[in-house]
């Protein structure tokens, strides 16, 4: 049987040899068209104006693709350059794309999460000192973007956290301007009092991105000049207020009030007051246009007044090939003029101090949120963080059942391992 | 890929040249030849598409590729079983992520293949009744799950199983306060032993533990966000299956099942003994795919509940997603999906070797 079957056998294997050949050849063919075609990335200064920008954003919707693009085509007219912007599904899976193909978008945004892993994988350029005024950045803002000690892209905008209140709801529970809480104690009367019936005075998300901010009121951070500080007294403390306020019924978590966020959870009327940045206010005004609310300053905690900051920069990539043009591009999107173009169009805060009177001068009812840029602190942007956060919120949903200690303490363990690797 | 490979093998044999002659006979050769020319193209893509993608992952797993540019690039060092090494043993995060993600597609698996398959398999003898009234509308009916878009189900469901949602208004009705199903990361065995008066870990199963989290952990059963999603592939799955059921059932001519009602079986009987054994081959086949499936399970996940609530719902194939594109830990992520790959081929194998030694 065995040598009946032995030619066709050898053929076989003969076939299979080719069909291996032939793939080697195409593996052989695609290494050299994609994966090894370095030739470009030698002469970053393409220079000539031939080439074309790619901008790869990630949208908070068509107002800010509209005005992104506007801005991006005149810069290209004047420059001479063809620029096209486009708005990604799903930005971090398009940027990992573009980066494992050698070929990424020019010019992207990129979150402060993820800033350090595209930094260490020596996808990003490090422009930001280069950049002119590049001073005139938020200081907190240049942190979130520096890694090791390089500032790597300009800050695009940002958000503060801040108080937002529904007015009728703080009428109507005979609460006046007198009654602002600038304390943890007086916005636990104040929750209390605004709680009745299916409203809940304070509803916010339970995640860090939010309770973060009481610890920053605290005094307390994840990670104090490089060291993982989770587990600090001030962090216990704050979320043991939290913790305090849940207890007593007059704070409670979106989700367990059936919202998606505080936003909502506002706009609906199951809460009186929330914890949100500056995106709500777009939020508010697409999807609940009759709320009546006003923005305030967080109340201070023990170390005094806190909050949160979030920003997105403008990333170029180290293996663009118009790294010149790229740079020239970015800061004519981050002058003065243009942050307060974008801020008309979509609401969003510039992330130039220069600007800030044009804000205020603009949108006089937000002035909370620009107040908290002198005092906020940045989520720490260390590589592996964002990993350690996600976990810590998963923690904090079961926070009014939890122990603050026991919560932080395992977020500890996580955060030194993290900064270690 | 090996049936595909098959195919030329057996295309001579098939044409009805006798098999001693065939390997010397021109015209075997000819079309043994032919066979290869025409299965070539497909042969190709399958290659290139899922052979090619397979050895680039073996070897991201176990490199330190870090997303930018080739991964066959020179600059790109070969660190050995470490991605697996911290994945398994590695006792930090990314090992307690694997741990819960395991624990929570297991509780997945063992609800839904189930579920699924008696679900099927009584939707499939029901529809296949003669007497039955608009047989086809029902069939029609169950299917139609199978052939929606599984996301748009996934945004269904999310209004469903909301806190103030149809269900809870539903079962609101008999007096029960439903639960806020996505928001809510207790494990069902848990509430269970709980409402028995018991919610305490044990010391010992607080203390060991495997792959990262305890023992009390691995106990917790599925989240109630899980259950729901749990309902939500039975829901789907089953129309599917019953499909295949359908095909086995219209296999078994009608005297088997009239020669089991003259001998006086009832109808239960007819089902238990008569129809699931003849069934026996679908039932490796449903159970299989089931198997596979279920292990995989991701869209449900990316779509609708993106792990949370407290990481209750991440299971491995959204974890070496989240691990790869999101933190740009390829390495891990391409260890994540071989892990998982071994999981599968193992209890597919466990399973095959359980109904082969069932046979009677």
């Amino acid at each position: 049987m065995v040598l009946h079957h032995s030619p066709a056998r050898r053929r076989t294997r003969a076939a299979v040899i080719a069909a291996a050949t032939t793939l080697g050849l195409l593996l052989a063919g695609c290494g050299g068209s994609g994966f090894d075609d370095t030739g470009g990335a030698a002469s970053p200064d393409g220079g000539s104006g031939a080439k074309e920008l790619q901008v790869l954003i990630g949208s908070s919707g068509q107002a800010e693709t509209t005005a992104v693009t506007q801005a991006a085509q005149a810069w290209g007219t004047s420059a001479g350059t063809e620029v096209s912007v486009t708005a990604a599904s799903d930005l971090n899976q398009q940027l990992s794309q573009g980066f494992a193909s050698s070929q990424p978008p020019d010019v992207f945004y990129v979150g402060s999460d993820v800033v350090a892993s595209y930094a260490a994988n020596g996808s990003l350029a490090a422009y930001g000192a280069d950049l002119p005024g590049s001073d005139d950045f938020y200081p907190n803002l240049r942190s979130a973007f520096t890694v090791d000690g390089t500032f790597y892209c300009a800050p695009k905008d940002f958000s503060t956290l801040a108080l937002i209140v529904d007015e009728k709801a703080w009428t109507a529970a005979g609460l006046t301007d007198a009654d602002v809480p600038t304390t943890w104690d007086q916005l636990a009367t104040v929750a209390g009092r605004l709680t009745s019936g299916d409203r809940t005075g304070l509803v916010t998300s339970s995640e860090y991105q939010r309770l973060g901010a009481f610890m920053a009121e605290a005094g307390g951070s994840l990670v104090t000049d490089g060291k993982a500080t989770a587990d600090s007294a001030q962090n216990v403390e704050a979320l043991r207020y939290v913790k305090s306020l849940l207890s007593a019924g007059s704070m409670k978590f979106a989700a367990d009030v059936g919202a998606g966020d505080g936003t909502e959870a506002l706009g609906t009327g199951k809460a009186a007051m929330t914890i949100e940045g500056n995106w709500a206010v777009g939020g508010i005004a697409s999807s609940y246009p009759d709320l009546q609310y006003r923005v305030l300053e967080l109340p201070a905690g023990p170390a005094g007044k806190g909050t949160l900051s979030f920003t997105n920069c403008w990333g170029i990539a180290a293996d663009s090939k118009a790294q010149d043009q790229a740079e020239a591009l970015v800061a004519s999107l981050t002058s003065t003029d243009q942050q307060l173009a974008f801020t008309e169009a979509f609401g969003v805060m510039p992330s130039v101090a220069s600007a800030a009177d044009g804000f205020r001068q603009q949108f006089p009812a937000q002035a909370a949120f620009l107040a908290g840029a002198d005092y906020a602190k940045t989520v720490p942007n260390e590589a592996g963080v964002s990993d350690v956060v996600k976990d810590l919120n998963a923690q904090l949903e079961g926070l009014a059942a939890g122990d603050p200690a026991e919560i932080l303490g395992s977020t500890q363990t996580n955060l030194e391992a993290a900064l270690k690797g | 890929m090996s049936r595909d490979v098959a195919i030329p093998a057996t295309t001579p044999a098939a044409a009805g040249t006798p098999p001693t002659t065939r390997p010397r006979s021109p015209h075997g050769r000819r079309q043994a030849r032919a066979g290869w020319v025409f299965t070539a193209p497909a042969l190709l893509l399958v290659l290139l598409f899922v052979g090619l993608p397979v050895v680039m992952a073996v070897w991201v797993s176990v490199s330190g590729w870090r997303g930018r540019g080739s991964p066959f690039a020179s600059g790109v060092p070969f660190v050995g079983l470490d991605n697996y090494r911290t994945l398994l043993a590695g006792g930090g995060l990314a090992t307690q992520d694997l741990g819960t993600a395991l624990r929570n597609n297991s509780w997945y698996v063992v609800l839904v293949v189930p579920l699924q398959t008696v679900v099927a398999l009584l939707l499939a003898v029901a529809v296949n009744r003669r007497t039955l009234r608009g047989r086809g509308f029902f069939r029609t009916a169950f299917y139609f799950p199978s052939v929606t878009s599984s996301v748009a189900i996934v945004v269904v469901f999310l209004f469903l199983f909301s806190a103030s949602g149809a269900v809870n208004q539903v079962i609101g009705v008999l007096g029960i306060d439903g639960p806020n199903w996505f928001a809510d990361p207790r494990g069902v065995l848990h509430v269970l032993l709980g409402g028995l008066g018991g919610g305490e870990a044990p010391g010992a199963l607080a203390e060991h533990g495997f792959i990262g989290i305890s023992w009390w952990e691995w106990l917790a059963g599925p989240s109630v966000a899980m259950s729901a999603l749990i309902m939500l592939a039975v829901f789907t799955t089953s129309g599917t299956f019953m499909l295949l059921f359908l095909a086995g059932l219209q296999n078994i001519s009608a005297e088997v099942e009239e020669a089991a009602l003259v001998d006086g079986a009832s109808s239960f009987q007819r089902l238990r003994y008569v129809t699931v054994p003849m069934l026996r081959p679908v039932l490796f086949t449903v159970l299989t795919l089931g198997l596979v499936g279920t292990w995989q399970v991701f869209d449900q996940i990316y779509a609708g509940t993106q792990g949370g609530p407290a990481k209750t719902t991440i299971t491995p194939a959204y974890l070496s997603y989240t691990s790869s594109f999101v933190d740009q830990r390829w390495g891990q992520g391409a260890a994540i999906a071989f892990i998982l790959f071994a999981i599968i081929v193992v209890l597919t194998l466990v399973q095959r070797a359980v109904l082969r030694g069932d046979r009677t």
